[in-house]
């Protein structure tokens, strides 16, 4: 019975996860939303095919601990220590400020202090998995909003045990572990973790990792998960808290890469389940039958931690176009709520049916939190991006230079500075408003305009310029632009950059006399530098390399005719490697007989004559 | 600033033109600066322009290889196909610009241009067309250039020596730098003409066929002498 229980329970969680997280994904809606809504599926509520959301809940709560050590292996303490101050001031500013809030409105509605109490610091808590899950699915973690997120995360995480070791005296009742001691305790775990970690772990690890068996040292990546969890459990710390600490640890030592590859899909795998728990614990009869309280209630919490988290998103600041990320992930409420409404629920301090409904609105935040992002990333972010960029009329003023630089990216710009440096100031059009701004600070006459628009070329000059240098980086404006200026500026000579060799056949075969590969000659300056660590004199490589040019470019141009024809392209490309190849070998095989003939080798030459 | 007679822009590869009678090798490494020289070279892209096409190719060595990467293959093909060669250069530090003698040390190689085998400039002319900054007295025992002209002459004549080609008497234009604007235009003309009318010179007329073409084996470089010796 128990087993076959277990062999159920997989494939329900497995099936429901691999059907339901390939839909949300490519309904655009994100990975969190697929296993949220294969929870709801599978739990008590609809299909009834799972019974006992706590204890998977539990279980799979270790997903969020391996997810903190993985966190804190990409954390050098360095880092960490530079962390500090958002930590603890903008983490703090956010717990007691949203908890403060919270609990005003609460007793303002005329709820009793104690219950607002609990409700205010249960609900101003955010979720740590989905935060920092999305912020690792978006690769946001090295943005101003991703060390944001982190800090106020950690903070909470450190903060939930002081509010768990609380409650009971809320109660009026005392807590079971005495106040100085249970400090004292957790104090002397926690320097023995870093201790331990500092001394022991390396070494151990080393020597696991000399037995050259990688399922054990999986094995130990877990051990010392599960073990630094359960030392923090055993004196009622965050286990999450724990292994974070494991983490920045370990960030620093050579086993970091391995450790990651090993955790890594286990802590996918228990974060889903997790996830799947979550939507599984969503009471739907509590929310049948006060639908609107929950609104409420959602609503509520959510609109007064958005705001607490504006204001830091401001103060700190935070870049516009990432707030909305910022506010939606921290506004959320978190799984470290279920236990605090559970633990205030044992102890007395709230009821069962308004925990129940504390959990639905927080297990609900939960739920519409990957929603909101993507209606942010929708609608809002590209608001706020449009907002935080100069808005620039485009060109409209006749201009007269010589040359036309359309692009301004990295490549315009040095064809740009160069022509510059010569007295020569290029008109320059860009499409991204924001770098027409920057160059503008910089004295360039730089222009805002879509340069393959027939009529702002002909305001950028177009018809009496000499050259037009086309820099922009799309493979297709840059065609297009080639065929407008040659059919309506035919006296204008075009000098192209190429994204790559079919770009540069395509620019070749539209008349561009002048077109460069734009990773090319950096390539050949390396491979320079190669030749010349390698022991060739610099002047050498540097012929060596120019000639490898020529030959290269006039290759390019000789097969440009078969460029469609893939065979011949590839035997021509083998021919004329080969060609080169050879003479060089030739001339090698020459220089080294002259050498020896004429006696000129590096040995004294006086012993070869008598 | 975009005088005439700088190369339009042409693509980076030259394409290897075909041969000529007449090769004219212009090597100047600061044309925009020059006034003789230019003069010199647009005059004979006009004659080139005029005349038959086989009987004239004017290279300016600068603008074909502005990275001093020469294709050697090519530039031999044009010497070969060549009766006369003319080096038209500004004389800096008393010899050649530095591009005209790298196209000398890679284009001239040991058995293509001397050495065993390397015959294939034989009996060629090398015409030397070449202009100083300083004026002709300043080439004087007593002037700052300390002597004659004539003295740093050696070095092309025997580069021609070594090859078989037969060194023809250099047209010089001294003091270009303050030379007037007739004396420029009357030294172009003449070279135009002599370019037009070669080969029907009087000097060459006077100099028989080859000048003392062959090249005692002392001359030779230190491989041969390590060949004949084995």
């Amino acid at each position: 019975m128990e087993h076959s229980g277990w062999l159920t329970g997989s494939l329900v969680y497995l099936a429901a996860a691999v059907l339901a997280v390939p839909v949300a994904r490519f309904l655009g809606l994100g990975s969190i939303i697929g296993y949220l809504g294969a929870g709801i599926l599978i739990g008590p509520f609809a299909l009834g095919l799972v019974s006992d959301p706590q204890e998977i809940l539990h279980f799979a709560e270790f997903g969020v601990v391996l997810m903190l050590f993985l966190v804190g292996l990409e954390l050098d303490p360095d880092r960490l220590w530079s962390l500090r101050k958002p930590i603890f001031g903008w983490g703090s500013v956010q717990l007691f400020g949203s908890a403060a809030l919270i609990a005003v409105v609460a007793v303002a509605f005329g709820v009793e202090w104690r219950l607002g109490v609990v409700a205010a610091f249960g609900l101003a808590l955010s979720s740590t998995a989905i935060a920092l899950g999305v912020l690792a699915e978006r690769n946001l973690m090295s943005t101003t909003s991703g060390d944001g997120i982190l800090s106020v995360s950690l903070l909470q995480d450190i903060a939930a045990i002081p509010i768990l070791a609380l409650l009971p005296f809320l109660a009026g009742e005392h807590g079971q572990g005495g106040g100085w001691l249970g400090a004292a305790k957790a104090v002397g775990m926690i320097a023995l973790i870093v201790l331990g970690g500092r001394l022991l772990l390396r070494p151990a690890l080393r020597w696991i990792a000399k037995s050259d068996t990688p399922e054990i040292f999986t094995a130990a990546a877990l051990l010392l998960v599960v073990a630094t969890a359960s030392l923090m459990n055993a004196v009622g710390l965050s286990m999450a808290l724990g292994a974070f600490l494991a983490g920045v640890l370990l960030a620093e030592s050579e086993f970091r890469r391995e450790l990651e590859t090993d955790i890594e899909p286990f802590k996918g795998l228990l974060l889903g389940l997790f996830f799947i728990a979550v939507g599984m614990s969503i009471d739907f009869s509590v929310v049948m039958k006060s639908p609107w309280l929950i609104a409420g209630v959602v609503a509520g919490f959510l609109a007064i931690k958005a705001a607490v988290l504006w204001f830091i998103a401001r103060t700190m600041p935070i870049p516009l176009p990432e707030r909305p990320v910022f506010l939606i992930l921290l506004a959320q409420g978190g799984e470290f709520g279920f236990v605090v409404f559970q633990t205030a629920a044992q102890a007395g301090v709230i009821t069962a049916p308004v925990s129940s409904l504390l959990v639905a609105a927080v297990a609900i935040s939960m739920l519409l939190t990957p929603l909101m992002l993507v209606a942010a990333g929708r609608w809002w972010i590209p608001l706020l991006a449009g907002l935080n960029k100069p808005r620039l009329s485009e060109i409209d003023e006749q201009q007269h230079a010589r040359v036309i630089i359309a692009g301004s990216g990295r490549y315009g710009q040095i064809v740009g500075r160069l022509l510059f440096a010569n007295g020569i100031t290029p008109t320059i059009l860009d499409h991204d408003a924001e770098q027409v701004e920057a160059l503008r600070k910089f004295g360039w006459r730089a222009f805002y305009g879509d340069a393959t628009r027939l009529d702002l070329m002909r305001t950028a000059g177009g018809a009496e310029a000499q050259l037009l240098v086309i820099a922009i980086d799309d493979v297709e404006q840059s065609v297009e632009l080639v065929k407008m200026a040659k059919e309506n500026f035919p006296a204008l000579t075009i000098v192209a950059r190429a994204r790559n060799v079919q770009h540069y056949y395509e620019l070749f075969e539209l008349g561009v006399e002048f077109i460069e590969r734009e990773t090319f000659d950096s390539a050949i300056m390396s491979a320079r530098t190669a030749l010349e660590h390698l022991g060739w004199q610099p002047h050498q490589a540097r012929n060596l390399a120019m000639r490898f040019r020529r030959h290269n470019v006039a290759q390019l141009r000789q097969m440009a005719p078969h460029r469609k024809d893939e065979a011949r392209l590839i035997a021509a490309a083998r021919q004329g490697r080969q060609q080169l190849e050879e003479l060089f070998a030739l001339e090698r095989q020459q220089a080294a007989e002259r050498q020896a003939r004429a006696g000129w080798s590096r040995e004294p030459a006086t012993t070869d004559r008598s | 600033m975009a005088d005439s007679d700088i190369a339009p822009l042409a693509p980076r590869e030259p394409a290897a033109p075909a041969g000529a009678e007449v090769l004219v090798i212009v090597a100047h490494p600061e044309l925009e600066q020059s006034r003789a020289n230019s003069r010199l070279l647009r005059a004979a892209r006009e004659l080139q322009q005029a005349s038959a096409p086989g009987r004239i190719e004017v290279r300016d060595l600068y603008a074909i290889y502005p990275d001093y990467v020469i294709d050697v293959p090519a530039e031999q093909a044009l010497l070969a196909a060549a009766r006369l060669i003319v080096w038209q250069q500004p004389i800096h530090w008393y010899g050649m610009t530095p591009l005209l003698k790298l196209w000398v040390d890679e284009v001239l190689s040991f058995g293509w241009a001397y050495g065993p085998g390397g015959t294939a400039l034989r009996g060629k002319d090398l015409w030397l067309v070449a202009s100083t900054g300083g004026p002709e007295d300043s080439y004087r025992p007593d002037s700052y250039n300390r002597y004659f002209f004539d003295a740093f002459l050696p070095p092309y004549e025997q580069t021609a020596a070594l090859c078989g080609l037969r060194f023809l008497p250099p047209s010089m234009l001294h003091g270009a730098h303050k030379a007037a604007e007739a004396e420029i235009a009357a030294h172009a003309r003449t070279y135009v003409e002599r370019l037009r009318s070669y080969p029907a010179w009087p000097e060459i007329a006077e100099a028989g066929e080859c000048v003392d073409c062959e090249v005692p084996l002392t001359a030779r470089p230190l491989e041969n002498l390590a060949e004949e010796a084995a």
